[in-house]
Formats: C-alpha cells, sequence, structure tokens
C-alpha cells in the first residue's frame, strides 16, 4: 500500500467503487477474498503473486544482497519477522531463474530477562521457535539477551565498509557467481575468522542443549532495566542493546547483511518517535531500506513496502505461523513512554486518516543520514558511543541543543556545581538528574564558588562539554554523556546509575576517553592532514 | 518545609519550571527567561543596530509577551531598535474586536506605534464573509494565507526592516510534526529556521526570537508579570492535521518535558536526499509576492472567492493558473469540480 501515491487533495471525482461482483481485479476470475485499499481487490492466489513479487521487487530494487552472501534474518516471533522468514523460504524453493541467491541464517534474541519473565516462559517461548526455525532447514541462534554481558568492547568500535555496493561490485558479484556454476562465494575475499568465532564465542547456539542464561547475569539484566526510570528510556536501551547483540553474532558467523522484519506501518511509528526522541539526525539510517552505520554489517528492511494488515492477512491465508511474546511494553498505558504513545496516536489517526502511515512513510524515503560521508576511522571517533550515528551534538550556536543547556544553566545559578559535596568521594554517587547537562567541571571544582561551567557566556558549544577537565575520574554518567549523540544522553540522563550498564560499554567510554588524552599529549607532533578535525569529545 | 530557589538559593521559589523542571524564585525566573530570550536574539544574529522592528501583535499571549521583552531587552542591553506593534484585523467579530482592544491597550502601556491592516481593506473580505462562502472545513488555510501577506504589506507601508512574530517553541515542535504527518519535505525542511532571509521584493524578513521559549513559561511569564492578553482561542475551527499535532506534542510533553526540544532538535537536524524535487521559488505574475507559482496562494484563493469557486485555491490547480491569469472563464466541468464546499 505504500507506494501509491494518493493525490487525495486533486482528486474530486469519488472513485468508481468496485462494484457488487467482488472479483478480484487482477485475474478479474478469482473471488476476492481481501481488500487492499479502495478499488482493489484480491482472490487468494493473486495476492500470493502479488505479496511475493512485492519481497522480490524490494530486493532487485536496492540491489544490496550479493548472490552467495550469507544473511542474517533477525525473526522476534512476531507477525512481520516470521512473514520475512516465510518470504526468504518461498524465495528458495523456487525454480533457478526466480531463486533467490543468498544464504540465510536465522537469529532469535529472547529479551524475557529484561521485562521480568519467567525462565520457564522463556524457554517455552524459545522452544516454539525452535521448531519453526528447524522446519525452515537454516542454521539459527537463540540467544539470550544476558549475552550482552560477555559483550567485547570492540562491538562499539566503529569498522569501515568492506566493500561498497554500487551497481558495478553487485554486477560483478553476480557475475562472480554465476562462474562458479552458483555456489556461494564469500564475496568479503577472505576466509572469515573462524578460530576467532570458536575460541571467542560463547554466544549460545542451537546445539540442542537446553538454553539457560546464567543466573547472574540475568540478575544483572534486571538491575540494569530496573535504574532505567522511564518506559522511554528502557525501550530505546533494549532497542540498542538488542543491535549489538544481532551485530556480534553477524560478525561472529560471518553475515555480512542482517534483514530485520520492520513493516511500513511500523517504520512510519518509529520515524515519528525517533522524531520525538531527538533522533532526526539518524531518521534515515532508522528507517531506510538499508542502515550501514555498522560498516562492515549493514541492516537491511525488505519488507518496508509492506503494511502491517498485509501482513497480517498473508499470516493467516497461507499460515505462516509466528510466536507472541510479551515485551517490555505488553499491558502498558498508551501514555507509558513516547514509543507507546507514537503507536497508539498513529494507529488511531491511520483509521481517521487512511492515508496517514504511506505519507510518514513517503517522508522517510526522502531522508539521508547526517554527514553521511565515511568518517569511520575518524579519531576520536565522529560516532554515537550507543548507537554509533554521527554525533549531532556539534551544533549551531543558536540551536535547540544549546538553548537547553542555557536554560539548564540558567536555572541552577550559582550552587550548580557539587551541591556542596567536599572532593570526590571514592565511590561517587552519580548525582543523576541533577541536570547538569553538559559541563563537564561541575564535580571537580570542589563546591567551586563562582560561575560554574567551562566556557562562561558562550559556553558548552561544540561537542558539549568541550574536553575542560582533564583530571582522570571514574566514568560518570556525565563523562558518558559526551560520548553519546544527543538521543542517546535523553536515555542515560533517565538512568539512575550508569553503573548497571554491561562492561563493553564502559570499557568502551574508558578507551575513547584515552585515546582522546593520548591525542592531546602528542598532539603538537600530528601532521595533521584532518583540518575538519572535530574537538575532542 | 519551602522549597527554596535553586537559583538565587535565598528566595523561595514559586514555580516549576516546565521546561527543566528546576524550582525558581519569580525573579530568577523573569531573570532566566528574559536571559534567554536574549540568548536566541544574539546567538541567531535576529537583529542589526538601528532596524526598525515590526512586532507582530495579535493581543494573545504569544505576541503580548513579545512585545514586553522586546522592548526590555531593547532598553537593557541596548540593541538600538526602533519597535513598533503591527495587527492584522481579519474581521472576526466578537474575536478580533476584542483582542485588537488588547492591543491597543498594549500600545498605551509600552508606548510603541501601532499599524493595524484589515482584510477587508487589503482583500475587499472579511472573515466572517469569507466562512459565510467556504464554509468552517477550509477557512483556517484562507486565514492563514490572508494574515501572511498582512503582515508583509503592513510592515512596507510602515518601511519596516524586520517582523517578528510570537512563535514558540510548541508551534515550532507542532509544525514539525504536522509537516511529518502531511508528508510536506520542503515545508519540514523550512519549518525550524527561526528566520527567513530577504527573499526577493514585497517579502520582509521574519524571526522568531521566541522559538525556544516552551508555551507553558510564556503563560507563566504572562502571569507573574500581569501582562494584558486576550486569551480565547480563534472562534473559527483549527485545521484538523494541526489540531492532531498539538495533541499529539502535548502528550508527549507530558511523558517527557523535554519532548518540545527534542522534537526541534530532530527538525534542525533532519537532511533531505539529494534529488529530491523542492519548489522553485518566484513571483506571482499578479501581486509581485513569493510564490512557487505562477500566482501565489492568497491570488488564488481570492480569484476563487470572487468567481464564487471556493475551491480554487484549496488542492492542487496549478494548471488553472493560466486561464484565471488571462481572465478567461472556466469550463463547466471545471467550474463544477470547484464550487460544492462539502468535502
Ligand atoms: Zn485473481
Ligand atoms: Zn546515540
Amino acid at each position: 500500500m505504500c507506494q501509491v501515491d494518493e493525490e487525495y487533495n486533486g482528486l474530486l471525482e469519488s472513485r468508481s467503487l468496485p462494484g457488487a461482483s467482488k472479483k478480484c481485479m487482477k485475474c478479474k476470475e478469482g473471488t476476492a477474498v481481501l481488500i487492499i485499499r479502495a478499488g482493489d481487490a484480491f482472490c487468494r492466489s493473486c495476492f500470493k503473486e502479488y505479496f511475493i513479487h512485492k519481497f522480490r521487487a524490494m530486493l532487485g530494487k536496492n540491489r544490496v544482497i550479493f548472490p552467495g552472501e550469507k544473511v542474517l534474518l533477525a525473526v522476534s516471533g512476531g507477525l512481520a519477522s516470521s512473514s520475512m522468514l516465510a518470504q526468504v523460504q518461498e524465495g528458495l524453493s523456487r525454480d533457478a531463474h526466480k531463486k533467490l541467491r543468498f544464504v540465510p541464517g536465522i537469529v532469535y534474541v529472547d529479551e524475557g530477562g529484561a521485562s521480568g519473565r519467567s525462565l520457564e516462559e522463556r524457554q517455552q517461548a524459545a522452544a516454539q521457535l525452535e521448531h519453526i526455525f528447524q522446519a525452515t532447514g537454516f542454521p539459527y541462534y537463540i540467544v539470550p539477551l544476558e549475552e550482552i554481558f560477555t559483550l567485547p568492547s570492540s562491538i562499539l568500535e566503529a569498522v569501515s565498509a568492506i566493500s561498497d555496493s554500487s551497481a558495478s561490485s553487485y554486477k560483478a558479484a553476480v557475475d562472480q557467481f554465476i562462474q562458479n556454476g552458483g555456489e556461494a562465494v564469500d564475496h568479503k575475499g577472505k576466509a572469515q575468522d573462524s578460530s576467532l568465532a570458536d575460541a571467542v564465542s560463547q554466544l549460545q547456539t542451537h546445539d540442542r542443549q537446553p538454553f539457560i542464561p546464567p543466573a547472574d547475569q540475568t540478575q544483572a539484566l534486571a538491575r540494569l532495566f530496573a535504574s532505567v526510570k522511564t518506559l522511554t528510556a528502557k525501550e530505546d536501551l533494549l532497542q540498542t542493546l538488542r543491535q549489538h547483540l544481532i551485530l556480534r553474532v553477524a560478525r561472529l558467523r560471518g553475515y555480512s547483511k542482517v534483514m530485520l522484519g520492520e513493516s511500513c506501518t511500523r517504520l512510519a511509528i518509529k520515524l515519528l518517535s525517533s522524531i520525538s526522541l531527538g533522533r532526526g539526525a539518524a531518521l534515515a539510517l532508522d528507517t531506510g531500506f538499508a542502515d550501514p552505520r555498522f560498516g562492515d554489517v549493514v541492516m537491511v528492511r525488505p519488507m518496508r513496502d509492506y503494511s502491517s494488515k498485509e501482513i497480517a492477512f498473508y499470516n493467516r491465508l497461507f499460515s505462516v505461523p509466528s510466536v507472541f511474546t510479551p515485551g517490555l511494553d505488553t499491558k502498558t498505558s498508551d501514555k507509558a513512554s513516547i514509543q507507546r504513545l507514537t503507536e497508539s496516536f498513529v494507529t488511531k489517526l491511520q483509521t481517521d486518516f487512511p492515508s496517514t502511515v504511506s505519507t510518514i512513510y513517503r517522508t522517510s524515503e526522502k531522508l539521508q543520514s547526517a554527514r553521511s560521508a565515511q568518517t569511520n576511522d575518524a579519531d576520536p571517533p565522529s560516532k554515537c558511543l550507543l548507537c554509533l550515528c554521527a554525533l549531532d551534538t556539534a551544533v549551531e550556536e543558536a540551536s535547540a541543543f544549546n538553548a537547553t543547556l542555557q536554560s539548564e544553566r540558567l536555572s541552577q545559578g550559582k550552587k550548580a556545581s557539587g551541591s556542596g559535596l567536599p572532593a570526590p568521594a571514592p565511590a561517587p554517587a552519580p548525582a543523576l538528574g541533577s541536570g547538569s547537562g553538559g559541563q563537564c567541571c561541575s564535580s571537580s571544582s570542589a563546591g567551586g564558588s563562582g560561575e560554574g561551567g567551562c566556557g562562561g557566556g558562550g559556553g558548552g558549544g561544540g561537542g558539549g562539554g568541550g574536553g575542560c577537565c582533564s583530571t582522570p575520574r571514574p566514568p560518570v554518567n556525565s563523562d558518558l554523556k559526551t560520548l553519546l549523540c544527543y538521543s542517546c544522553r535523553l536515555t542515560i540522563k533517565d538512568m539512575a546509575t550508569v553503573d548497571t550498564l554491561p562492561s563493553y560499554i564502559t570499557a568502551a567510554a574508558e578507551w575513547r576517553k584515552r585515546r582522546v588524552e593520548m591525542r592531546k599529549e602528542i598532539s603538537e607532533f600530528l601532521l595533521g592532514e584532518d583540518e575538519d578535525e572535530e574537538q575532542p569529545c | 518545609m519551602p522549597v527554596f530557589c535553586s537559583s538565587c538559593d535565598t528566595k523561595r521559589a514559586v514555580l516549576k519550571r516546565p521546561k527543566t523542571g528546576h524550582s525558581l524564585c519569580k525573579e530568577c525566573f523573569f531573570g532566566a527567561f528574559e536571559e534567554e530570550v536574549h540568548q536566541t536574539i544574539v546567538s541567531a544574529r535576529l537583529f542589526n543596530r538601528g532596524e526598525t522592528v515590526g512586532i507582530g501583535a495579535s493581543g494573545g499571549k504569544d505576541s503580548t509577551v513579545l512585545a514586553h521583552v522586546m522592548k526590555v531587552l531593547n532598553e537593557r542591553y541596548d540593541y538600538g531598535l526602533s519597535l513598533l506593534l503591527l495587527s492584522v484585523d481579519e474581521g472576526i467579530t466578537g474575536y478580533r474586536d476584542d483582542s485588537l482592544e488588547t492591543v491597543k491597550r498594549n500600545q498605551q502601556q509600552y508606548d510603541l506605534p501601532l499599524k493595524i491592516v484589515s482584510y477587508e481593506e487589503l482583500y475587499g473580505w472579511t472573515m466572517d464573509a469569507i466562512v459565510k462562502q467556504v464554509g468552517l472545513k477550509n477557512n483556517c488555510t484562507f486565514c492563514g494565507v490572508f494574515r501572511r501577506q498582512a503582515l508583509d504589506r503592513g510592515a512596507m507601508m510602515l518601511k519596516v526592516d524586520k517582523i517578528c512574530t510570537g512563535h514558540n517553541a510548541d508551534d515550532v515542535a507542532e509544525t514539525v510534526l504536522m509537516n511529518v504527518l502531511r508528508g510536506d519535505i520542503a515545508r519540514l525542511r523550512r519549518c525550524t529556521a527561526i528566520s527567513t532571509a530577504s527573499e526577493g521584493d514585497g517579502v520582509i524578513p521574519r524571526c522568531k526570537p521566541l522559538k525556544y521559549a516552551y508555551e507553558k513559561e510564556i503563560v507563566l511569564y504572562a502571569y507573574f508579570k500581569k501582562l494584558d492578553y486576550f486569551s480565547t482561542e480563534c472562534i473559527y475551527s483549527p485545521n484538523a492535521y494541526r489540531g492532531h499535532a498539538r495533541t499529539f506534542l502535548k502528550d508527549l510533553e507530558a511523558v517527557r518535558p523535554s519532548a518540545i526540544m527534542d522534537v526541534i532538535h530532530s527538525g534542525e537536524n533532519l537532511s533531505v536526499r539529494e534529488g529530491v524535487r523542492m519548489p522553485t521559488q518566484g513571483t506571482c505574475a499578479r501581486c509581485g509576492y513569493i510564490s512557487s507559482q505562477a500566482l501565489c496562494k492568497a491570488c488564488v484563493l481570492l480569484e476563487g472567492l470572487n468567481r464564487g469557486l471556493p475551491r480554487l485555491g484549496i488542492g492542487k490547480h496549478h494548471r488553472l493558473h493560466g486561464k484565471i491569469l488571462a481572465e478567461q472563464p472556466l469550463t463547466e466541468l471545471e467550474e463544477r469540480k470547484l464550487r460544492a464546499v462539502d468535502f
């Protein structure tokens, strides 16, 4: 439904109604079983053709999946991702010339630990999914969210893209695939580092052993989510952690693409909630077809042309199995979080204005990510530590970001710093929510009289906080904040403590800070070819 | 136990800032509010010394607070601006009459010159008369388009260099959301700009000094300053989509108070893909006002009113512009489509 261009303003004539015949509008013979949009009635078999064609067309149009490439399908058990799995199965079972030519695997992240579900419930859901996965014959990985506590900090290092997805390289890959007689080629050109995979992997895979996350990790996960004060931030954090975990599985197992099952409806909601969460700069990555933020592993969204209604129809008509697993926001009120609020808003508006979803969705097609130029190797990194999108905090002086810092500064007056605490305590209680903004000097200038804040009047411009404190301190969230984009800062701000974060995040933050220090020390010896270098964050 | 002001730490706090959640005393709130508007003006370089600035004054809270703060800051920081009030009389009985009274009182209180331009004198139509012809469904389109030009024309009569309007953070955020809902990528890109550059004849640069001020804080400011404003909403119903966007924004703010600024931040950092077609700006062949079509929106709307075809300006009928310019009659079919009002 999303590619239709409704000119609802200009069309004054009433649409010709499909009449009482209820014949399929495509073959004119079969009896229509459903109406997708006004006037388009399909019979069962034409609907199937239409649905399958759309999947192939989406992949064909974008040409980013190479023949023989290993593609990891992220399946949550929900309607859309289950439907995606069914489409891939369908595509692989076709005749040679119509066959999809990539090599699929499946990953399922069990998030039950974040929403406090019992081990029994979780295992039950996992078993149901395992049953579905086994039937496909694809390799699959069932990973509990607890695995975030075993991630290495390298997951947060930006990696350069290995191959570009230009038309010419796509064509070359197709040619090579055909020459090899249809054998899968490792398009990365070098063998996957299998020794690394074996040695480092603690990932629970499907080796027929009952999957049980260690109890201490389940507790740590519960503590982590308990320390997040708002459902909005919980949902955002969960999404970030899930992405890191999927990325880890993809890298360990040699997958260079990940397919996400987000539908057009889901993406319209995501676009609007991303805007509401301050993620405007990252919209194109968050909602586009291909999301190259991780460099070597590209996330793609092949279901983005289907409405959730179409998917539900298809799954029901063709008995596509799915498994409902309750999430963080199940059984919460409409206004429990920004994500929930946006979902109910879009859903309601869609019933009054049936073009709502497709209109919002089309907006997503017209956006691009800010500074999409590959600055992967920039040091210090110009990407957010958590979501790995370009930092959007080095903005003009007249901006919402700086106006907010200004408001916080002006509302705190002179007692901004330290709240009377003498020296930084040995185990500093992170004074969160005190809204110390981007000011980094506050807690170190013990009871500092005079103006708080570093830069005086114009203050706080650039990467927020400008890095004026060089005394090493344990990582408290104000330090972490400077490494984050606008939106991820909001999420961290809603945490009572950052001590509960998995160690790969704090370790990566430390590492980045050390790099900044190092760079400062040797700065006079560096021959800067990078003129557009950003301020140390 | 009394709560003390988080800024001065000596006086008792009387309010909790909607924007930051801090508890402040009255003086510190005034100070912070005014200082923030000052910072906005300075950092975005909204004005130059010696300019004549028209303040769009409707008698509502935003423009009343804007007029007050502009007057205060112009004196406190010696901007060297000459300020005046500029009002539009849309000709809405019972609504505009009362609000214009408020503007007239403001003029005396702030000792600023006032100019009122009316739809009737500019276009020959009052809003009351327009509503009679077009009904309540699309009247906001007419009013919005006509007001924009009316302010410009009034400003030109008074030889004003710049116009500032009372748009606040909520308005800007709401517009971002509305343009996403309408899929209007061109407006989405423009709507967070704090000022419009002068774009040729007949258009005077505009700016929004209250762009980062929360609506609730504007009300708090007016309340504690005991400012005189007129608080009734326009009696004609608001645009449906804007209404939805507004409700949504209020709900967002209730969930996370920073959401208003967060939406603006998003809007400020969106980037539109290259190759997405943007309308090119030209000027109206009839009145010379800025327009992306042969005729500007106001002239098309006016033509529709005068021909008794109110739908002419609503929706897209660009191909009819040639006929209008040549003063040719429309075909019967074209007329039939444009006549009915109820859709
Ligand atoms: Zn059929
Ligand atoms: Zn981020």
